[in-house]
């Protein structure tokens, strides 16, 4: 099985230690993963500030790299979700596209859905209170544990792999799935309103007791601590990469 | 053009030509092992109360339970307890002094502690809501699960109105304070007998 | 004012913000705990989604169908292309009828079609009689939510309003002392009244009537003591068959409050004795969007207000930083629809979070719809020159992997070197109140490569 690693552009910047740690999860479970040297961004921000040209531009480029792959896989659920549940609208009938479609996983999920909880083993522990964020693309579009405003039973995907990690305890703010208000360019254009959201989230995080927030979107993530570093709060955001590479 | 035309002329000109199909509204639903209780429970909790009056004689619990009540309506007929004759009133308007309005109600529901009220002899819908208190009263055992059974015996041929109550007039306007008793009854009682 | 700037304003009192998110999120609960006692919500929405759709479909045909049959029934119909004609033939049946005193329950289509002051302009006294909008109508404020039109105040201000107007206590701001004084005064306006109108929540085409769900009374109480009751109803109200109500009245109050229904469900197939029913049939732009293979399903709405609580932005931001009749996702849809370019900052006052398409009781793909409309403002040259240069050139640089890695290697080393009064001026809006994370030296990119270099 050949796996294409779509690292998302701004995480190939700005997080080149978690990135690295997705690349080491999938390698450490012997698979061949190649990271194509061109790949930039996959145009989330562009669809969602409606710039659908612009867009439809980034999602062709990126048909052409990762078409060949039996799997793309991620560490981003939003990104994910944009090749999974927004591509449609340009590359509909486009040859390899319902492949990619198909066969294109935020990792955890692929650690979920492909390799399979029953044959992870991880050789560490992680001896903490860590609470996890469900990031709205993650959780809405790809699905990956129950939501709570559907009358669905409950699941975590999330929950399911980090549980197999020894000493870990994992906890959930009282808005389980509230949005944490960074929502891409919303972040800049409702400055106001997603800060606000932000520390809202931040906050119901703190209140479960955890040391550490953990999710599958370095975007929130990068959110939530900017607010917290901001104002000196007691709680840190990590990467689920970052945990299930060994949890430093 | 008529504005009747303009409007069906633009929806036809803008609608889907391949229309989906209705679809059957009677899904499987949930049912009830005490129907009795589960309407009971439903009613407390939109303010309202359900009795089941063993020995039927209504007079003797109006009686009891409205003492201090002089101005009664009842569109049930030989109640002895009834004061006024709703249905003698010139308008409605004069049923502003009514404390207790005694209807009946054809059936209750479940899963949300509604009574499905018609009461085709009754001249002034208005009765139900200037009344300060409502007593309904419903056939022992004619309670259904859910309002898929409900529709089901509901009919629209000849009366013009009925509709379901479920407890007391409400509001949560303030603050979301729940007050009971907002425009209509401050209390509505469900009689089965 | 744009969305961003009147949220801004509402979230800068701290304490009433949380307060206002507080109340909604309790609402939000409630609605989350009704939905779980019902096993087959999920598939309760896919049918009444369906149904809605159906009807959406052959709408021409269920409209005339209801008309026929509620013409057999005694009912008089009338159309209206636009909201100007909707307040005309409501002021026509009034002076007809020598009407003077109108009574009126809520109705968010006469609030879009702004009655109130073309009624009284024209000499008739408006009384709202729903309580939340009572209080409204006596600040001369708009209803800030569709179900709870005055969820932005608090008892005190109600009570402050109260003394003013009904004269009730200085002070006294209990929630049921209020209601009760409302009760009473508004009882003798529904005694005094020569008319009613109400919204309608379900026009049943099969039987010709009409259905309001209300809980405090007041559009019965209305309707069934004036002699002329008037009903407004949008086209997309209409539904085919008396036994869909079973699916919609098991969503509507369990969606929008938590109840297991409303404490009224009334259906209106007759004048009360010697009195005239009207009904008007509006459609004021509803017609365009059926149309719209991306918003039709916006008619579908049953007004519930679900995706109004859930949504984090309204709960942050309150209904008056939306500028249109309806806040929170389903106003931004329809009002994106109605005036794209008045309207144009409401389809991104949304995070795409999705909470509100899975609240909704009729499935409604509500995030969708604002991501589609930001497509249209983007097309229609609405987004701002700035914004969207900024990213047509972000575009040109990632078609090219090196230019991108070379912008990304400046920034890396530059930003860090900056002091921290030009990282963070103004035009950071990112680092108003957030840190920027830390520039790290090298790029996944450049360690992988070094790694595969060895």
């Amino acid at each position: 099985m050949k796996i294409g690693l779509f690292i998302p552009c701004f995480m190939n910047e700005l997080y080149p230690d978690a990135s690295m740690d997705t690349l080491t999860i999938l390698e450490n479970l012997g698979l061949d993963v190649v990271y194509p040297m061109e790949q930039t961004c996959c145009g989330q921000a562009q669809a969602n500030t409606g710039c659908s040209h612009e867009a439809s531009v980034l999602a062709k480029r990126f048909l052409k790299i990762f078409k060949d792959y039996d799997y793309v896989v991620a560490p981003s659920g939003s990104c994910v979700a944009m090749v999974r549940e927004n591509y449609a609208q340009w590359l509909e009938g486009e040859e390899g596209f319902e492949h990619l479609k198909k066969n294109t996983y935020e990792i955890t999920e692929f650690l979920h859905d492909i390799i399979k909880p029953e044959n992870l083993k991880f050789s560490f522990s992680f001896p903490h209170k860590v609470s996890i964020h469900n990031s709205c693309h993650a959780h809405r579009e790809l699905h990956m544990a129950s939501m709570s405003e559907k009358n669905e039973p409950e699941f975590s995907k999330i929950k399911t792999i980090l549980n197999l990690i020894e000493g870990i305890e994992l906890l959930e703010p009282s808005r389980k799935d509230e949005c944490c208000g960074f929502g891409g360019t919303f972040a800049v254009s409702e400055e106001a309103v997603s800060t606000a959201m932000g520390i809202d989230k931040v906050n119901d995080h703190i209140n479960t007791g955890a040391k550490f927030i953990t999710g599958v979107d370095m975007s929130c993530l990068m959110h939530m601590q900017g607010l917290i570093d901001r104002q000196k709060l007691p709680i840190k955001t990590l990467h689920i990469v970052q945990i299930l590479a060994g949890g430093k | 053009m008529s504005s009747k035309k303009t409007i069906l002329n633009s929806i036809k000109a803008n609608k889907s030509q391949n229309p989906i199909e209705l679809p059957e509204t009677n899904i499987p639903h949930m049912h009830y092992e005490d129907k009795n209780e589960k309407f009971a429970t439903m009613l407390a909790s939109v303010g309202g109360n359900a009795i089941w009056l063993e020995d039927g004689d209504i007079n003797a619990f109006v009686k009891e339970h409205y003492k201090d009540v002089t101005v009664i309506t009842s569109t049930i007929e030989n109640l002895t307890c009834k004061t006024k004759e709703a249905n003698l009133a010139q308008t409605p308007h004069e049923l502003e002094d009514v404390e207790l309005a005694i209807i009946e109600g054809e059936f209750g529901v479940a899963e949300n502690g509604a009574v499905w009220v018609k009461n085709p002899k009754n001249k002034y819908r208005a009765l139900y809501f200037l009344a300060k208190q409502l007593l309904i009263v419903v056939k022992k055992d004619a309670i259904v699960d859910t309002m898929h059974e409900a529709y089901e015996r509901v009919r629209f041929d000849k009366d013009g109105y009925g509709l379901f109550i479920s407890g007391p007039s409400k509001t949560a306007d303030i603050e979301q304070s729940l007050v009971i008793g907002a425009h209509g009854p401050t209390a509505a009682c469900v009689l089965f007998v | 004012m744009g969305h961003p700037e009147l949220a801004e304003k509402f979230i800068a009192n701290d304490e009433r913000m949380h307060w206002h998110d507080k109340a909604l999120w309790f609402v939000r609960a409630k609605r989350d705990n009704a939905s779980k006692s019902v096993d087959e919500w999920e598939k309760l929405r896919k049918v009444a989604s369906q149904i809605k759709a159906h009807t959406l479909d052959k709408l021409d045909y269920y409209l005339e169908e209801f008309e026929k049959n509620a013409t057999a029934k005694g009912l008089h119909v009338h159309w209206a292309k636009d909201a100007k004609e909707h307040n005309e033939i409501v002021l026509r049946l009034l002076l007809n009828n020598g009407a003077k005193k109108l009574v009126k329950s809520k109705s968010m289509l006469t609030e879009e079609c702004h009655l109130n002051p073309y009624l009284e302009e024209h000499g008739i006294e408006v009384v709202d009689t729903d309580l939340g909008e009572r209080i409204v109508q006596l600040r001369k404020e708009p209803p800030s939510h569709i179900v709870l039109p005055a969820i932005h105040l608090k008892k005190e201000d109600v009570g402050t309003t109260f003394e003013e107007f009904l004269g009730t206590k200085k002070g006294n701001s209990d929630p049921t002392y209020l209601t009760r004084a409302a009760r009473a005064h508004l009882r003798e306006k529904f005694l005094g009244a020569d008319a009613a109108m109400t919204g309608v929540n379900f026009g049943i085409a099969e039987t010709g009537g009409v259905v309001v769900c209300t809980n405090e009374g007041n559009a019965d109480l209305g309707a069934s003591l004036p002699k002329l009751h008037i009903a407004s109803m949008g086209i997309e109200k209409i539904i085919p068959r008396l036994k869909d109500l079973a699916v919609f009245t098991r969503l509507l109050a369990r969606s929008a409050t938590g109840q297991p229904i409303t404490s009224y469900t009334s259906h209106f197939h007759a004048p009360i004795i010697d009195g005239q029913m009207h009904i008007i049939i509006v459609d004021n732009g509803r017609s365009a969007i059926i149309g719209s293979k991306d918003f039709k399903s916006s008619l579908q709405c049953i007004r519930c207000g679900a995706c109004i609580n859930t949504c984090p932005i309204y709960r942050r931001s309150g209904g008056y930083s939306y500028g249109y009749t309806i806040p929170g996702p389903i106003g931004s849809t329809l009002g994106a629809s109605k005036d794209l370019r008045a309207n144009k900052t409401l389809p991104f006052a949304c995070s795409l979070c999705a909470s509100c398409s899975n609240v909704c009781p009729v499935q409604i793909n509500l995030h969708q719809q604002l991501y589609k409309h930001r497509q249209s403002v983007v097309a229609q040259k609405l987004l701002g020159f700035q914004k969207h240069t900024i990213l047509k050139i972000a575009t040109w640089v990632m078609k090219y992997p090196l230019l991108m890695d070379i912008s990304g290697k400046l920034a890396r080393a530059i930003v860090p070197k900056l002091p921290r009064s030009i990282v963070y001026s103004k035009v950071n809006l990112w680092g108003k109140k957030r840190e920027l994370p830390p520039f790290p030296k090298n790029s996944f990119k450049e360690l992988y490569k070094q790694r595969k270099g060895k």
